[in-house]
């Protein structure tokens, strides 16, 4: 097996007191698709921040091909292809939908105007291009976010709850173009509570319950772990 | 339009407006004009910070007297032509912006103005007690009575601030339209999300602080000359720091047209306010109008007109 793209190492994240993640190792492999499980307030979201540098970690080590990176500032690892989408969309407000994909082009990903109306033509935003982010519908801001998560030329894209709250076919629509993406070459960590998208995408699982890993390997044996079914569904 | 056109078109303007100055008596247009071309100047400095990266800034103020009180110390010492103590200002009050900078783009938003409107506190305190440029009863200076090319000194100091004024102008636009403009206006909208996807956002509000900066230090540079007697009271006046802030708001804040439309029309009513009404007259009319904006028109003038034309 070759070099894991991302490799967590005994991360641990503290937050005064509170251990939000408690040494905490994963591995990533290129080309993967990984999805990340846990209840509400497990660590999911700090696991991610402390991967793109939202957030300081406490102690470990997070390494992106080898090369450590959790001490560089977030828009290095963006630089390096380390992206990631925000669980509630976060576009930027004042620009155009094109010029929002534009800014992770021009500085995350390889610019070009071709690209951008690609992209956009690809989530079907192609008529919205002109448009502002406020004009959008909830599952047009989701495909805004990921379209600007590709704009950054990810090699590992982290999507966080990119589908909640989406219907049946929507779910299905963004799954299906997160596996077009995957097959390009983006390794790819899906974090979600939607079990039907994630067990459709990945080819693992990794389950963290209060900031422990309790449970990573193939996705039907993690769901049916005993650590798995006791967090999700008490004793 | 290419960014060279646009720099020609200015350079045209220029040009234009000193053919005009030939047929120029009266000396109160160019001293007004200055008035115009140095809110221009401001307003555009602060707009690079202000409304391209959202950092408000309440110091205007002290980088624009910084800039005058450099001059009138570099002055007395050398006396080397303007155009020296133009960049000499340029160059303290870019320094002083890289220092703020430095030290307070951590804070957002208001915490951040709050600490420029510290820095302009602390400008004024110890320019009061920098005897070498007068202290606190101030520094007279002698205009000279001609310009270098003839005609009267304050026509130069115009011309001089005209093409200042001009020069921001076109560095905005570019500014506006290049991959800085994008990550200024993704760190205006949400800094964090800028700097996930690749926006190196201290880097770029340290740059546009000390451009800001340095262009403030410009506008403030050629002052002394200008009202021939400075005293940190008026060089720090707070009206200052009011005015360009309320001209790229009421000209609309995210492009290069709001600074310019604003400062034009507000300096032109505070002008006419002054000789008509009277001095005092001035800072209420840009208070109202201000109140007004926000609440009616928060993205200025060039908001509305956007709002037409998509209406259309």
């Amino acid at each position: 097996m070759t070099a894991p793209l991302l490799t967590v190492d005994q991360l641990t994240k503290r937050f005064g007191g509170f251990v939000a993640l408690d040494q905490v190792s994963l591995q990533v492999a290129q080309g993967e698709r990984l999805g990340l499980i846990g209840p509400n307030g497990s660590g999911k979201s700090t696991l991610v921040n402390c991967i793109s540098g939202t957030v300081p970690i406490s102690s470990g080590r997070v390494l992106l091909d080898r090369e450590r990176i959790d001490r560089l500032p977030p828009h290095r690892r963006a630089q390096l292809g380390l992206v990631r989408s925000f669980q509630l969309p976060r576009p930027f407000g004042s620009l155009t939908i094109a010029d929002n994909l534009k800014v992770a082009m021009l500085y995350a990903g390889k610019p070009s105007s071709d690209s951008i109306h690609d992209l956009l033509a690809l989530l079907g935003l192609e008529d919205k291009a002109g448009r502002l982010p406020r004009e959008l519908t909830q599952i047009e801001m989701r495909k805004l976010e990921l379209a600007r998560a590709m704009a950054a030329n990810p090699r590992l894209l982290i999507v966080d709850e990119v589908m909640a709250g989406l219907s049946h076919a929507e779910v299905d629509e963004i799954v299906e173009l997160l596996l077009r993406l995957n097959e390009a070459g983006v390794t790819i960590v899906m974090i979600e509570h939607i079990m039907r998208a994630v067990m459709a995408f990945s080819q693992r699982l990794v389950c963290i319950v209060a900031g422990r890993k309790v449970a990573d390997g193939d996705p039907r044996e993690v769901t049916g772990d005993a650590h798995v079914l006791k967090a999700y569904l008490g004793e | 339009m290419t960014n060279l056109r646009f720099g020609l078109l200015g350079l045209a303007l220029i040009v234009a407006l000193w053919l005009a100055g030939r047929l120029v008596t009266n000396e109160y247009v160019f001293f007004a004009g200055y008035a115009v071309a140095q809110y221009i100047l401001l307003a555009t400095a602060w707009n690079l910070l202000g409304g391209y990266a959202g950092y408000v800034n309440f110091g205007t103020a002290a980088f624009f007297a910084l800039g005058a009180y450099v001059s009138v110390a570099v002055n007395k010492l050398f006396e080397p032509p303007l155009i020296v103590l133009i960049l000499v200002g340029a160059l303290a009050s870019g320094a002083v912006g890289l220092a703020m900078g430095y030290l307070t783009l951590k804070l957002r938003g208001v915490f951040f103005s709050i600490a420029t409107l510290a820095l302009a506190i602390v400008a004024q305190a110890v320019v009061t007690n920098w005897e070498f440029v007068g202290g606190s009863s101030g520094a007279y200076l002698l205009r000279p009575t001609a310009g270098p090319w003839g005609g009267s000194y304050v026509e130069y100091l115009f011309y001089v601030m005209l093409v200042m004024a001009v020069g921001a102008v076109v560095l905005a636009r570019c500014i506006e339209r290049s991959k800085i403009g994008f990550g200024l206006a993704a760190i205006r909208d949400d800094e964090l999300v800028g700097e996930a996807y690749g926006v190196p956002t201290l880097r770029l509000k340290l740059l546009v602080t000390v451009l800001s900066g340095a262009l403030m230090g410009m506008a403030g540079a050629p002052l002394p000359f200008y009202v021939a007697y400075l005293d940190p009271p008026s060089a720090f006046n707070l009206a200052y720091a009011v005015n360009t802030i309320a001209m790229p708001l009421i000209g609309g804040a995210s492009t290069w047209v709001g600074p310019v439309i604003g400062a034009v029309l507000l300096t032109a009513v505070q002008e006419t306010a002054m000789v008509t009404i009277s001095s005092a007259a001035n800072l209420m009319i840009v208070g109202l109008l201000m109140v007004l904006f926000i609440s009616l028109a928060p993205n200025g003038i060039m908001g509305l007109l956007r709002g037409v034309r998509s209406r259309a």
